[in-house]
C-alpha cells in the first residue's frame, strides 16, 4: 500500500509547517496561558484556505478530503494543539453542511465558514449526554405557524461555541423516537434565545474556547434545517467519524513533535560527562515512541485513504484515534521524562503538550466508547 | 505589463552544510529553497501585481528539478513559469547564467513598460552581480538594493536601501530591480487553491538548441567551459575572536586602546 503523499500534498505540508513555525508556535504558549482564542491566526488561516478543506472552490473552499485535514492539522499539532483543534474541529461544521445542506444553505454559510473567516461548531454533547450521546434532551419543536423550530435546552463542552458565526445544534424533534427524533439545524450566533454560557477552563488547549449553549424559546427558520427530519443522528455519528480521523492527526502530530524534541534534547544535555542520549535507557524510550508513532501515523493515513477512496472508515477512524491518543499520552510522558526538571518548567513546551495530548483520549468519543465501536465493527 | 522575476534555488545554509573533499558544496545532499532575496522580489512582483492588471512570469535558470521551486511560486500567485535548463548551460558563472537569462528575456520579449525584479544575491555565491549584468546585457536602467516600489505608467520610484540611509530613484521601464530581505514584510505564503492551480499553469522550458540563436547569447561564453571565472581554491575563513568592550572614562579607554594596539605592534 503507498501512502506517499502527491506533489501537492508535499506542497500543502510544506506550506502547513512553515505557517505553524511562522505564525502559530510563537503565540501558542501565550495562547494557552492566558485562555486567548487566537485571532489573527484563524483569520490567516481562512485567508490561506485552510478553513475551507473538504469544501467545493464554488462555495469558497480549497477542495482536498481528509489526507489534506489530516495534513494540515498534525503539522499545526507539532507546535501549537490548541490551534490544531480550532481548525479539525472547525472543519465538521463545513463540510457537515457540504455534505447534507441544501443548495441554498451551501450558498449561504459555506462562503462565510472557508474564506469569510467565521468559525463553525458542532453542538452534540449535553450535561447528562457524553458518551451517550443518544440521551441528549435539546428539542427543536416545529411551529407550522411561523415554519420555525423552536428550540430548547443546553449543549455543553462545544469547542468555539463561544464565538462561533455558525453552529449545528443536535435537537429532538420528535422526543418519543429518542435517536430516531434527533434532527441537524444550523443555528446563527445572534439568533434571540440562543446564548452563551459558562467558558470553561480547562487543563490545556487554552487557546480553544470551549463553552456552553443555552437555548431558551430559540426560533430558527425551518429553512436552517440539516438533511432530513430524524436524520440527526446518523449525520452526528458520520461527522465524528471524519473528527476522529482529525483528533488522531492532531495526537499524531503533537507526538512526532515531542518526539523530535526529545532527540534534540538527549543530544545537546550533557550528564555524567556524556550527552543522554549515549544511555541505553533513553535510547529505548526513544525507540519506543518513536516506533508507537509510526504505527499510529500508519493507521491515521489508513483510516483517511479509507475515508477519500469512499470506503467504509467507522472502524478504521476509530482505532485511529484510540490508538493515536493514547500514544500521544504515552509520549509526550516519556518526553517529558526525558526532559527532566527542565520539562516540567513552563519554559518549555513539554508541559503543555503533555497537559494537549491528554484531551485526544476524551474528546470526540472517548477511548473505552471507541473500543465499544472497534469491538462492535470487528465482532459483528 | 510584464513582470519577469528572476530566482535561484539554492541549498539551505540554515541546516547542515555539505563540502565535497574539492571544496565545493556538495548540493545534492543538502535541502534547496528559493533564494531569500528571490522571495523579496517576487513578493515585490505581487505586490504590483495586487494593485495593477499584468502578468508575473518566474525565470529560473537551473536543473529540471528546480521546477518544485517554480511551482511553488506559481502557488504564490505567479501566472506562469520559464525552466532554462540544458547540459550546456550547467556550470556557468555569473556572467555567462546573465547572459543566458537576458537571452532567455529577449527570447520571451521586453515591452515598453515591463521590470525585471531580481534578488540583491544568492546565499551560495553571494557575488550579486547577475541582476545588475543581465540589465547591463539589455541595455536597460538598474536600481539595486530596492526595498519600496512604486509604479506608475511607463516609471517606476524605487527606494535604494543603503548602509546610511535611503535614496528614492525615479526610472522608465523597461528597467531590471534587486530587491534585499530587509524588509518589514515577509513574502506571502502558498494558498491552498494556489497549490491546487499550479501544476495547471503553464510552465516553459527554454534549452540550449531554444536560445543559441539569440543575438544575446555567445555560444562559446557559456557553461562551465565558456565561463571566464575559474577556482582554484575554496576554504573556511578563521573565525574572528570575540571583540572586547573598554570600560572607564574617556581618558581610561583611550589609554586602555593604545595599550592594546601597542601591544600588537600596531602602533
Amino acid at each position: 500500500m503507498d501512502f506517499s503523499l502527491t506533489k501537492k500534498q508535499e506542497m500543502l505540508k510544506k506550506l502547513s509547517e512553515q505557517f505553524a513555525v511562522n505564525e502559530l508556535e510563537p503565540v501558542a504558549a501565550e495562547v494557552d496561558e492566558s485562555h486567548t482564542f487566537p485571532e489573527e491566526n484563524f483569520k490567516k488561516m481562512a485567508e490561506l484556505g485552510f478553513t475551507g478543506i473538504g469544501v467545493s472552490r464554488q462555495y469558497g473552499g480549497s477542495e482536498g478530503g481528509t489526507l489534506e485535514k489530516v495534513i494540515a492539522v498534525s503539522e499545526f499539532a507539532k507546535v501549537c494543539m490548541s490551534s490544531a483543534a480550532i481548525l479539525s474541529i472547525h472543519l465538521i461544521a463545513p463540510q457537515a453542511i457540504s455534505r447534507y445542506g441544501t443548495e441554498e444553505q451551501k450558498k449561504k454559510y459555506l462562503p462565510r465558514l472557508t474564506r469569510g473567516g467565521e468559525l463553525g461548531a458542532f453542538a452534540l454533547t449535553e450535561p447528562d449526554a457524553g458518551s451517550d450521546a443518544g440521551s441528549a434532551r435539546t428539542t427543536a419543536i416545529f411551529d407550522r405557524e411561523t415554519n420555525e423550530y423552536v428550540l430548547n435546552g443546553t449543549k455543553c463542552f462545544i469547542s468555539g461555541g463561544s464565538r462561533a458565526g455558525v453552529v449545528i445544534v443536535f435537537a429532538l424533534t420528535d422526543p418519543s423516537k429518542g435517536t430516531r427524533g434527533m434532527s441537524a439545524i444550523i443555528v446563527e450566533k445572534g439568533t434571540p434565545g440562543f446564548t452563551v454560557g459558562k467558558v470553561e477552563n480547562k487543563m490545556g488547549l487554552g487557546g480553544s474556547e470551549t463553552a456552553e449553549l443555552i437555548f431558551e424559546d430559540c426560533r430558527v427558520p425551518a429553512a436552517n434545517f440539516l438533511g432530513k427530519e430524524g436524520q440527526g443522528f446518523k449525520i452526528a455519528m458520520q461527522a465524528l467519524d471524519g473528527a476522529r480521523i482529525g483528533v488522531g492527526a492532531q495526537a499524531m502530530g503533537v507526538a512526532e513533535a515531542a518526539v523530535d524534541l526529545s532527540v534534540k534534547y538527549a543530544n545537546e544535555r550533557v550528564q555524567f560527562g556524556k550527552p543522554i542520549a549515549a544511555l541505553q535507557g533513553i535510547q529505548w524510550y526513544i525507540a519506543d515512541m518513536a516506533t508507537k508513532t509510526e504505527a499510529a501515523k500508519a493507521l491515521v493515513y489508513h483510516a483517511a485513504y479509507l475515508a477519500d477512496s469512499g470506503q467504509p472508515f467507522t472502524k478504521m477512524a476509530a482505532m485511529c484515534k484510540l490508538n493515536a491518543s493514547e500514544n500521544a499520552r504515552f509520549v509526550t510522558n516519556l518526553a517529558l521524562q526525558i526532559h527532566g526538571g527542565y520539562g516540567y518548567m513552563k519554559e518549555y513546551p513539554l508541559e503543555r503538550m503533555y497537559r494537549d495530548a491528554k484531551i485526544t483520549e476524551i474528546y470526540e468519543g472517548t477511548s473505552e466508547i471507541h473500543k465499544v465501536v472497534i469491538a462492535r465493527e470487528v465482532m459483528r | 505589463m510584464r513582470i519577469y522575476v528572476c530566482v535561484k534555488q539554492v541549498p539551505d545554509t540554515s541546516g547542515k552544510v555539505a563540502v565535497n573533499p574539492d571544496g565545493t558544496l556538495n548540493r545534492a545532499s543538502m535541502e534547496t529553497i528559493t533564494n531569500p532575496d528571490d522571495l523579496m522580489a517576487m513578493e515585490q512582483a505581487l505586490l504590483i501585481k495586487d494593485k495593477n492588471d499584468c502578468q508575473v512570469t518566474v525565470v529560473t535558470m537551473g536543473p529540471p528539478q528546480a521546477e518544485g521551486m517554480l511551482r511553488e511560486l506559481l502557488a504564490m500567485g505567479a501566472d506562469d513559469a520559464v525552466l532554462i535548463s540544458s547540459r550546456e548551460f550547467g556550470g556557468s558563472d555569473t556572467f555567462a547564467t546573465s547572459q543566458i537569462i537576458a537571452g532567455a528575456i529577449q527570447h520571451l520579449g521586453l515591452e515598453k513598460e515591463d521590470i525585471i525584479f531580481c534578488g540583491r544575491q544568492a546565499i551560495d555565491g553571494d557575488t550579486a552581480q547577475v541582476g545588475p549584468q543581465i540589465a547591463e546585457k539589455l541595455d536597460i536602467p538598474q536600481i539595486t538594493y530596492a526595498a519600496d516600489i512604486e509604479k506608475e505608467g511607463d516609471c517606476v520610484t524605487v527606494k535604494r536601501m543603503l548602509e546610511d540611509g535611503y535614496m528614492k530613484i525615479k526610472t522608465s521601464t523597461p528597467c531590471l530591480i534587486t530587491c534585499i530581505k530587509e524588509q518589514e514584510s515577509g513574502s506571502r505564503y502558498m494558498t491552498l487553491n494556489g497549490i491546487n492551480d499550479c501544476y495547471e499553469k503553464p510552465l516553459q522550458i527554454l534549452d540550449y538548441e531554444a536560445l543559441k540563436d539569440e543575438p544575446l547569447i555567445e555560444t562559446d561564453t557559456i557553461g562551465l567551459k565558456g565561463s571566464p571565472t575559474n577556482i582554484f581554491k575554496s576554504f573556511t575563513p578563521p573565525l574572528k575572536g570575540a571583540g572586547v568592550m573598554l570600560t572607564g572614562t574617556d581618558r581610561e579607554m583611550a589609554a586602555s586602546l593604545a595599550k592594546a594596539l601597542d601591544e600588537k605592534h600596531m602602533l
